[in-house]
């Protein structure tokens, strides 16, 4: 069966300037790190991303924000990463804000091949504007286009060497519709399994849909920072109550 | 105890909600309805990232990072919750199945439109879920100071930021009152306690009626 586990310069070889790139992160906390860390190292500037929020400055996508890499964001959520406001004042970096359910629907549109979706958020709202209204049963409904990406950039827990993915928890969010609307789907996982190991009914996103794999090779999940302050300031008030 | 300011309006908040209603909570006051709900009264809270059964903060030792909540902070699950994909949390929110949401706002008006996520130039974080909740969800509650740190009424004519829905509130709870929103208006049902009619027509801007029956908020 075909190796889809490459190395880290391997996975950066796809990523280039200017592309549109789809990241599996809302606030950094599921987010293949070390292949921002290889893009930030590489240099790759004048990106559009796409990802539900803007991350935070120390994390996930929030990090190419931070940089100055993004060129436009298509999000729902800004408001953890700063960067991402005063760059927006400043017209450094366009945003387009997307209801986050219509977001989800956008993708999925992209990644299944429909042409559209006729959704009821966002009517009479700035989200409207210069989109068709359609009535339909008695109630108005606004044509969202779909949403693809050159290369999507996800974090998965486990995968295998074919490129089945498994998620842990809540981090699946949106990562398996956006392996679906992708050209290039990279996945940095925390671990790796042998063929077999993930049963047909563990695997949430297929071998077929996955181009790239690459192994974290820190560690697997570390805390976001922000945690970490307010786990020492916690352990700081125990230790003075005792 | 009577409650007073924001206990208020959550405990208020709180008595809308029955055993088992699947519910989706603002950050903030909105959370806060989860203290004061009655006696057997358990509800299913969800979280947009995919969490059916949202639970409280857990203690720091058992923080996950597979387990964060729509502000990127730890959550946990209730015994009996569930994970979905993020798509079909939007799903719930969008497709009805959710009974209830709490909101707070910046503004809201007699029409039931409902201004809360941006002040151009000013406040931009992005809409988020709200504008789904809006358009999806049966009872959309508003949670809110009546007014403005300036003493500015928040319950208007006619909302003037950008808005997050339209005609979808169907209450609004103050630490002064509680109106309905109806097709003919609000109706004042509810009077804080220390709070008379002519005190609500001072620093509401909106128009609203008053039930015959008008109660006692608690």
């Amino acid at each position: 069966m075909k190796n889809k586990v490459f190395s880290l310069d391997a996975v950066l070889e796809q990523i280039h300037d200017g592309q549109t790139i789809m990241f599996s992160d809302l606030h950094g906390e599921i987010s293949p790190e070390e292949i921002i860390t290889g893009m930030l190292e590489k240099g790759v500037k004048d990106l559009t991303a796409i990802a539900v929020a803007s991350g935070q400055p120390d994390m996930g996508v929030g990090r190419l924000v931070a940089d100055h890499r993004i060129k436009k964001f298509l999000t729902s959520h800004i408001g953890l990463n700063p960067m991402s406001r005063d760059q927006m004042f400043s017209g450094e970096m366009e945003v387009e804000f997307i209801p986050q359910g219509t977001f989800a629907e956008r993708i999925r549109a992209g990644g299944y091949g429909l042409g559209g979706v006729l959704t009821p958020t966002g009517v009479g709202t700035d989200v409207a504007k210069g989109k068709q209204v359609l009535h339909l049963n008695g109630r108005d409904y606004l044509l969202e286009m779909p949403i693809r990406a050159d290369v999507a950039l996800l974090k998965a827990t486990k995968a295998d060497k074919a490129g089945n993915l498994q998620f842990r928890l809540a981090s699946i969010c949106c990562q398996d519709y956006m392996a679906m609307a992708a050209d290039t789907v990279i996945v940095e996982v925390e671990e790796l399994v042998e063929i077999g190991e993930l049963g047909p009914d563990e695997i949430d996103v297929p071998a077929p849909i996955v181009d790239m794999i690459y192994v974290r090779q820190g560690e697997k999940r570390p805390l976001p920072n922000s945690w970490k302050r307010q786990i020492a300031k916690l352990q700081a008030k125990a230790e003075g109550g005792q | 105890m009577a409650y007073t300011g924001r206990e208020l309006i959550a405990s208020r908040c709180a008595k809308f909600f029955q055993d088992g209603d699947f519910v989706n909570l603002g950050i903030g006051v909105p959370l806060m309805c989860v203290n004061y709900l009655p006696e057997g009264v358990d509800l299913w809270l969800e979280a947009e990232i995919g969490i059916v059964g949202s639970g409280p903060t857990p203690r720091w030792q058992d923080w996950d990072i597979d387990l964060a909540d729509a502000g990127g902070q730890p959550t946990s699950i209730i015994p009996g919750g569930a994970v979905v994909p993020h798509d079909k949390s939007f799903g719930f929110i969008r497709g009805g199945h959710i009974d209830g949401t709490v909101l707070g706002t910046l503004q809201v008006d007699q029409e039931g439109d409902i201004a809360n996520w941006t002040i151009p130039g000013k406040l931009v974080p992005g809409m988020g879920g709200a504008m789904d909740l809006c358009a999806g969800v049966k009872k959309v509650i508003v949670a809110t100071d009546h007014c403005e740190k300036s003493g500015a009424s928040k319950i208007l004519k006619k909302c003037t930021l950008p808005l997050t829905g339209v005609k979808c509130v169907t209450d609004i709870v103050t630490e002064r009152c509680y109106f309905q929103v109806t097709p003919e208006g609000l109706v004042l049902k509810e009077l804080a306690p220390g709070y008379t009619v002519e005190d609500i027509r001072a620093c509401t801007e909106a128009d609203f009626t008053v039930d015959p029956n008008v109660g006692v908020m608690e």
